[in-house]
């Protein structure tokens, strides 16, 4: 009979943290931009240049770590990770070993709430059996420096180098090896993802890379206690490639003791378009630190009002907004899940219903055309423009009935993409409804004098006939009538 | 010589530090350091074990940079001393394969 | 009036008073650099034309009144780990042969600002390794005193050239003696301040927790001056951006203001260890002299049991190679500087570069710092040397508990004869047992002439104070000099 076995999985998720300049010195974080026009001595390791630590970082850090139910460590400091590569100016990453910011906390995730909307793959398989809901362990969280950024250069083949990207913040959270699952990482990683957003510490996007994830898993048989020889997997840019290399890596490790060879403790990198991985380094990179607390910066000592002063600014986190919203706002838990599911959305929900929305409409705008809109454009709620006021005066504009739903969706089309004000905009196009009865009596009359067949077939018994001749009716008016008021003519003339 | 340095050891820190060294320094370099590591096991006769590491003579703490974007396009300077530069980047050799 | 023999701060104040010019000052330098440059090889890079044109404009600014500090106009030596603005920068390397910064180093711009004039760029050991300036990658500096000696080092350029009249002061920088020793053995006066007095901004770094900059002049008052000027501090929140954290808020930096001949009641200590065994007679002599002298005027001198002094040397050794390791990786061949040209595959680029740039005692200590912090040895090398460095530290607490000051010699012997010390890279790094302790306690300390030996060479006498207690250590070291000659 097959062996059971049992995947571990840990994680290493570097955040970059959203702050206008870069970790150590003034220039901007900004993405884009000419090669090389955001550095400056500091960040491209200049002979002489020294780091002063931005307190910004500090500040996201600490939050992130409360949020997260860490312990703050209250006197840190900063350590030289010593490798050379050509990405790392300096070829020494400063980073945190010894007494990293945070340490000790804990996501929680449930698994029927917390993957990701339209997340399908083995998402049954995850439910069934296994706990629903999981407490995932945080080692530690630590703040660092971001590399430069390297680009094949074809027509030479050589390598290119751009500092842009070299000393954007970024924390490393490490979790413990608590999780057994794909679903039970995407999960996680999509919790930590909206905790991050709600801080407003990142935007957390894998295809970006703001956020990056760094799989160890290991396995072991079922049932026994030591721990499997792991491999870490780098260059995941999206919860599917994280999920099918978990596949992939699972299968390979198993593979490998069933035909009773060993699992090397290793680096690979990711390739997704293949649907393998490969082993990253070579015997020049001895993996030997040679950690040691950075001279060159001066250690950070937390005092009790900054915590209470970071403790202050966090937000109401999705829990309890959720709780908040079924006592306030009457709307069904399905909308109250979508809707804080991005801090931003809540933002817009709150303050629509705040400048005098009815919830649900403006919940049915949000889980509606909104979320159907952003899966289209593959944008995120994040990137969400239009004004809450806008959003009002348009659920106003159907409201009054100055426009019809169909009409409604063109404006908000257009408000999605340009934040128009929707009056002015529904005045400029001409998009009002004709309320004016003889004009709608006379295009109703036009239509059955064009359509004599449909005409009688009503006539015959044929209620359906009626649909036919109002969408004319409407398509005659350019969308810019009721349909309610133009199917209560049609009945009165028929 | 009580620290004796093996061939290994060397090549070793040669990876580390990135360095190559010909036959004869690398003869050199093993009597070297450890000399200076014999030297160095002097420490071992004191007693430290109710001594903090000290990396940082003086207690400085908490000393922050606002988080204001205080520098421009410097590109030109910073490609200035650049051994290879193209495209308004750095050169190396190629690290993809 | 003879220009050249003028300290700095009677030369500022020569030109200020208009009886001469720092047009007229420079291109005396200039003339005495002409003569007697070849001979000693205290500057890896001069620019007359650039020298002279910057002089010019310092001129006009004091004529224009917008200069009036008691350096302004006064032409000054720069050691070569010091960026300078559009000027080469080499840290003695070939590593960095063809270095030109973008920005200076903060005390250089500080000094600059003051109307200070650059005349060149010092030799020095390379990257500030070393004890002799024979270790620069563009040849070994004389002593003026003794041209078939060495000037010490690491700042033996900067020493040489104070000493030699080719500049009026110089600044260098101390890792574990490398102002002092250059000083004791060209016989000019040196100091280092306290750790965090001058910012590191712009000083190449070689061992970031123990490097310190400082001026090496021709007296003490000269030395406050400088001192004055090139102190940082850290700022107060909404001036300039702070560029080096490891800064200390300071206030009493009125450093000139202590220039008073007077020592009475201030207790002096002299270690026992720092007289005994391994110390040169000629200049136990000289400093058993400097210490009656003081007493002499009033100070209560007397000799102490300072702890650990052995144990320094292996601690610092231990800490400054690996801060090096790591400070010394970003010489890659990438940014900047020497790349070799015959690799094509990026470690094999790395490795070429650094064994073809760096020298061999560079390579030494890189070696050795990287050992000692590598996977294994961290905790029983690196950890075990700041664990001593607190031990050491504190000997030195409890000593100021009972001294102002503490007096003891520079180094072991006068200057060595050139050649004589690279052999034996153990025995070199002996000769640093009287200074190296101090930038493991971050503490200021000043080297002053106080005699020659039998050949006619400088002898050096050092007087270390308790950290920021720069003030008392000038006063101590003015009281000395002016009594040294007046006996």
């Amino acid at each position: 009979m097959a062996k059971e076995y049992e995947t571990v999985i840990g994680l290493e998720v570097h955040v970059e943290l959203a702050t206008k300049t870069k970790i150590f010195c003034g220039c901007s974080t900004e993405f884009g931009g000419k090669p090389n026009s955001h550095t400056c001595p500091v960040c491209t390791g200049m002979p002489g240049a020294l780091p002063v630590l931005n307190k910004k970082v500090l500040e996201h850090a600490v939050a992130v770590g409360l949020a997260t139910n860490c312990r703050i460590t209250r006197y840190c400091k900063f350590d030289r990770k010593n490798y050379f590569y050509p990405d790392n100016p300096q070829n020494y990453q400063i980073s945190q070993l010894y007494l990293p910011i945070c340490r000790d906390g804990y996501v929680e995730i449930d698994m029927e709430t917390d993957l990701p909307a339209g997340w399908l793959p083995g998402a049954e398989r995850a439910l069934a059996g296994a706990d629903v809901r999981k407490r995932i362990r945080i080692h530690e969280i630590h703040m660092e420096e971001d590399a430069g950024k390297m680009l094949h250069d074809e027509r030479e083949d050589c390598t290119l180098v751009d500092y842009n990207r070299s000393g954007v913040p970024l924390i490393e959270i490490v979790s413990e090896p608590d999780m057994r699952s794909a679903e039970e990482v995407i999960a996680w990683l999509e919790k930590l993802r909206l905790i991050i957003r709600y801080l407003g510490a990142s935007d957390c996007k894998l295809q970006e890379g703001s956020m990056r994830a760094d799989v160890n898993l290991s396995v072991r048989e079922a049932g026994t206690e030591t721990w499997g020889t792991r491999t870490e997997m780098k260059n995941l840019n999206s919860f599917h490639a994280i999920s099918r290399a978990i596949e992939n890596e699972r299968s390979r490790q198993i593979d490998l003791l069933e035909s009773g060879q060993a699992v090397v403790q290793e680096t690979r990198r990711w390739d997704d378009a293949e649907g393998r991985s490969y082993p990253m380094r070579s015997k020049e990179d001895a993996r030997d630190y040679r950690y040691f607390p950075d001279p060159d910066l001066a250690p950070v000592s937390i005092s009790d009002a900054f915590l209470a002063e970071i403790r202050l600014r966090q937000p109401e986190f999705r829990t309890e907004k959720m709780k908040r919203y079924r006592a306030c706002y009457g709307i069904p838990d399905k909308d109250i899940g979508l809707i804080t599911g991005s801090r931003h959305m809540a933002d817009l929900f709150e303050a629509a219903v705040e400048l005098g929305g009815q919830p649900k409409k403006v919940s049915n705008w949000l889980i509606g055309e909104t979320l159907r809109l952003l899966r289209e454009k593959e944008l995120d709620a994040e990137d969400i423009r239009f004004s809450p006021e806008n959003l009002v005066k348009l659920i106003a504009l159907t409201e009054k009935k100055e426009i019809n739903s169909t009409v409604a969706k063109e404006v908000f089309e257009t408000m999605f993409e340009e934040d128009i004000d929707p009056e002015k905009y529904v005045e400029e196009q001409g998009m009002k409804m004709v309320s004016d009865k003889e004009a709608l009596q006379r295009t109703v009359e036009e239509v059955m004098g064009a359509n004599p067949g449909s005409v009688q077939d009503y006539r015959n018994g044929k209620e359906r006939a009626i649909g036919f001749l109002v969408g004319q009716t409407m398509k005659a008016m350019k969308g810019k009538a009721d349909p309610v008021q133009v199917n209560a003519i049609l009945k009165k003339l028929l | 010589m009580a620290n004796i340095i093996s061939d290994e050891t060397i090549e070793y820190v040669g990876i580390l530090a990135k360095l190559e060294l010909t036959g004869e320094e690398k003869e050199q370099a093993k009597k070297d350091v450890g000399r200076m590591l014999d030297y160095i096991d002097r420490l071992k006769e004191l007693d430290t074990s109710e001594e903090e590491p000290m990396s940082h003579v003086f207690p400085v703490q908490n000393v922050f940079r606002e988080d204001k974007v205080t520098n421009g396009d410097d590109s030109e300077n910073i490609l200035r001393n650049a051994p290879l530069q193209k495209d308004g980047m750095f050169v190396v050799p190629k690290t993809f394969h | 009036m003879k220009l050249l023999s003028l300290s700095a701060v009677e030369l500022g104040r020569a030109i200020r008073t208009g009886r001469t010019t720092a047009v007229d000052a420079m291109q005396a330098v200039l003339d005495r650099v002409e003569e007697t440059e070849e001979h000693y090889h205290c500057y890896i890079t001069l620019d007359k034309e650039k020298t002279l044109a910057g002089a010019r404009r310092v001129q006009r600014k004091i004529e224009a009144g917008e200069l009036a500090g008691p350096l302004a106009g006064v032409p000054m030596a720069v050691k070569d780990n010091l960026c300078t603005e559009g000027m080469l920068t080499t840290c003695a390397s070939r590593i960095l042969g063809n270095f030109i910064p973008a920005y200076s180093a903060e005390a250089v711009e500080m000094l600059e600002a003051a109307g200070a004039v650059i005349v060149g760029k010092t030799n020095m050991d390379e990257f500030a390794m070393g004890s002799t300036t024979e270790t620069s990658a563009y040849g070994c500096t004389r002593n003026p005193r003794g041209t078939e000696h060495v000037p010490g080092g690491s700042s033996g350029g900067s020493a040489a050239a104070v000493a030699a009249e080719e500049c009026f002061f110089a600044l260098g920088s101390d890792t574990g003696g490398s102002i002092r020793q250059p000083a004791s053995h060209c016989g000019v006066v040196g100091m280092k301040p306290t750790y965090g007095t001058v910012s590191r901004f712009g000083l190449v770094a070689y061992a970031s927790s123990l490097d310190q900059i400082g001026p090496l002049c021709k007296n003490v008052e000269d030395c406050a001056a400088v001192l004055e000027t090139i102190v940082s501090g850290r700022k107060e929140d909404g001036e300039d951006p702070i560029r080096d954290t490891t800064l200390m808020r300071r206030e009493d930096t009125d450093f000139t203001s202590a220039l008073k001949q007077d020592v009475k009641g201030m207790r002096i200590g002299i270690p026992k260890a720092y007289i005994g065994e391994g110390l040169d007679g000629e200049v136990r002599r000289s400093i058993l002299n400097a210490a009656e002298l003081l007493k002499r005027e009033g100070a209560c001198v007397e000799e102490f049991d300072l702890g650990l002094a052995e144990y320094a040397v292996p601690a610092y050794y231990t800490i400054a190679a690996a801060e090096a390791s790591s400070n010394l990786e970003r010489f890659d061949g990438v940014k900047y500087g020497f790349r070799a040209q015959d690799a094509q595959e990026l470690h094999q680029m790395y490795k070429r570069t650094r064994s073809q740039g760096f020298g061999a005692e560079v390579k030494r200590r890189i070696m050795l710092g990287s050992f000692v912090l590598s996977s294994g040895y961290y905790d029983a090398y690196y950890l075990k040397a700041l664990r001593v460095k607190a031990m050491i530290k504190k000997a030195f607490d409890e000593a100021f508990e009972k001294y102002d000051c503490i007096l003891g010699p520079v180094a072991p012997t006068a200057a060595p004869r050139l050649g004589e010390s690279l052999q034996d890279p153990l025995k070199m790094y002996l000769g640093d047992i009287y200074t190296i302790s101090v930038n493991l306690a971050g503490l200021p300390a000043i080297s002053l002439p106080c005699g020659t030996d039998r050949q006619g060479l400088p002898i050096g006498l050092q007087l270390i104070g308790d950290c920021f207690q720069e003030k008392k250590l000038l006063q101590t070291a003015y009281t000395y000099e002016m009594a040294y000659k007046e006996a």
